[in-house]
């Protein structure tokens, strides 16, 4: 393939993906490198990582690492593929300048990421994104932060490539809440735990003295709310992350779980279950008031705002069994939104609004599954004795989702790309279980 | 699933049996001598309850034993069958011996649902067993119900039976003080 234009090989590329019936991968719009990932499978886009430039040997090494953490998460993503660093033809301190494409092109790099830490402490980190067919700088970004924040400076990196590349923003500047679990099931120890998307930074914030469950991140990622079995009754509690000190709510009548916050932060759905009977109420956080959205006998819970605020879809078994509802966000205009077969739970909805993940058991079988807010075009991506909990990427990209394996117990978290393509364990310290993707970090 | 219950239930019986061996040793071995030689006599049978001294009346232990702490639902049901109804009409004269225990109902779930909708569930089903003893005369103070959705199972295990064994309601005696 050396010296093929991008051109030429575009044309190879889109023959070959066609031949195998799949979308096409790889485009040039309007002559710039550009991965279409809205369609099916894409073949990963062959990318070099420069480790960065530095001037000391701290920096060189906090520029190693910087490029490790980028490259990491762009293979995460399914949509590109980092070409091994013994094929580099050029040193880092040769790409403090314009790289020299044809020893890129040489190697097959579409894209070519180069940088230099500038200083250490604070952290000052210079990257730039090159079109290696196409010789020009396609992104071009200096960073400072506290040198103890690097990986974020690198996760940002890592964003910047793939939203100038896909056209999309990135999800790799965030955190994930989740669930951490221990022991046998009947005496189950649950831990609420926060981590960066990639692992990193793992953190316990309760110490599994009681039993707690399902929580979820403000979208400013500054608080976090979950439910906690905790007498007179389980009830929903919520902390600041940084202090881990607790908000009090108050109490609420019976027992409140299931919270969900608002797109502006300042409201908090529960559903409250009082008497057999489980309703959506709306939390408005700063005035302290509780007013009640759904009504009636039926099992209302686990509601997801759209991103405009202004509908919400829940699950409720008014018609018999558990399906999808959507209401306008005062509780008015209720409408059922699931009719396939099997009984529906979880919906989330995606952060670009377009979709509504849930988690769906059919015929033995959990699946988690994608549809439009009008209820049509169901796809199911996955398919096993237990998926749950999906949560979406703050790109509306990726689900991530908590799968139980039969024989052995264990519950892990696995991410999926929305095409159905990519899924992938995110490793955790102990099982985990109820995950909840941030929003990007501000 | 009642099969398997009663088959838990039974299971707790050899243990019984065993812990009253040695109080009843000399008496069974009189029975076996005298019964050989009586010709066409009648056999008498009386309730045994659990072995004497061991059981504190009133307690959870009695309730468990004696009574049944548990009923058990259909798959997404809340609905109390003659078998729940039986236990539960058990629960109320139980409860009436002893006016002084108050209960809380745990509503439990199976697995085969989701978390959020199973708190929900298992909230209805501590419900429908709270007002069947209601309505068999036992004061709704005396009664609490929470809901541990799917988070407790009484089974660990992952097929049909299991499921059965963990959709149930408890009736568990308030430890005062």
């Amino acid at each position: 393939m050396n010296g093929t234009s991008f051109f030429n090989r575009r044309h190879v590329l889109a023959t070959a993906v066609a031949a195998a019936g799949n979308a096409l991968a790889l485009r040039c719009a309007f002559g710039q490198l550009y991965l279409d990932i809205t369609r099916g499978f894409v073949e990963p886009m062959p990318i070099a990582i420069s480790p960065f430039a530095g001037d000391t040997p701290q920096a060189r090494e906090q520029g190693e690492a910087i490029a490790q953490v980028v490259s990491a998460d762009l293979d995460s993503s399914g949509l590109f593929r980092t070409i091994d660093r013994r094929a580099y033809i050029q040193s880092p301190d040769e790409l403090r300048g314009i790289p020299r494409f044809a020893d890129w092109r040489q190697i097959n790099a579409q894209a070519l990421v180069t940088g230099l830490v500038r200083a250490h402490e604070p952290l000052t980190v210079e990257f730039r994104l090159w079109d290696v067919f196409g010789g020009t700088q396609l992104r071009g970004l200096r960073l400072d932060a506290p040198s103890a924040s690097w990986r974020r400076v690198a996760h940002k990196i890592a964003d910047a490539v793939y939203e100038r590349l896909t056209g999309e923003s990135g999800y790799f500047d965030t955190k994930i809440a989740y669930i951490s679990e221990s022991g046998p099931p009947t005496r189950r120890i649950k831990r609420v735990a926060v981590m960066d998307q990639d692992g990193a930074n793992h953190i316990f914030l309760t110490d599994g003295s009681q039993l707690v469950l399902t929580p979820r991140l403000s979208p400013d990622v500054s608080r976090i709310a979950y439910l906690v079995f905790r007498p007179p009754a389980p009830r929903v509690v919520m902390r600041e992350l940084a202090s881990g000190r607790e908000i009090v709510l108050g109490e609420f009548p019976g027992m409140s779980f299931a919270p969900r916050f608002s797109p502006d932060g300042r409201s908090l759905l529960v559903s409250i279950a009082q008497g057999g009977n489980t309703d959506l109420y709306r939390f408005d956080l700063a005035t302290r008031q509780l007013r009640r959205l759904t009504e009636g006998a039926a099992i209302d819970t686990s509601p997801s705002y759209s991103p405009d605020g202004t509908k919400i879809v829940f699950n409720s078994d008014r018609g018999g069994s558990p399906q999808l509802y959507v209401m306008n966000a005062d509780g008015s205009g209720v409408r059922r939104i699931s009719f396939g077969s099997g009984r529906y739970g979880e919906p989330e909805w995606s952060p670009r609004g377009d979709l509504i993940a849930f988690s769906k058991l059919e015929k033995g079988f959990f699946h988690i599954g994608v549809m439009k807010p009008d209820g049509s075009d169901e796809r199911l991506l996955t398919r096993a004795y237990q998926d749950e909990s999906p949560t979406w990427s703050p790109n509306g990209r990726v689900i991530l989702f908590c799968r139980q394996d039969r024989a052995s117990g264990r519950t892990r978290l696995f991410s999926i790309d929305i095409t159905g393509y990519n899924q992938r364990e995110i490793p955790t310290p102990l099982d985990a279980s109820d995950p909840n993707w941030s929003a990007l970090l501000p | 699933m009642i099969r398997r219950t009663v088959l838990s239930l039974l299971s707790l019986l050899p243990l019984a049996a065993c812990s009253s061996n040695s109080d009843s040793a000399s008496g069974s071995a009189t029975g076996a001598a005298g019964g050989a030689g009586m010709p066409g006599g009648t056999v008498s049978s009386a309730e045994l309850g659990g072995p004497r001294g061991t059981i504190v009346p009133g307690s959870q232990q009695d309730l468990e034993i004696n009574v049944g702490d548990r009923v058990f639902f259909a798959f997404d049901s809340a609905a109390l069958d003659d078998a729940a109804r039986q236990t539960l009409e058990r629960q109320a004269a139980w409860l009436k011996q002893y006016p002084a225990v108050s209960v809380t109902i745990e509503g439990h779930c199976d697995e085969r649902g989701t978390r959020e909708y199973n708190l929900a569930l298992g909230e209805r089903r501590a419900q429908a067993v709270k007002n069947y003893l209601v309505a068999l005369g036992i004061s709704p103070d005396r009664i609490r119900t929470i809901s541990y959705g799917k988070e407790r199972p009484a089974d660990p295990g992952h097929d049909e039976t299991a499921w059965a064994l963990n959709r149930r309601a408890v009736t568990v005696v308030n430890v005062s003080g």
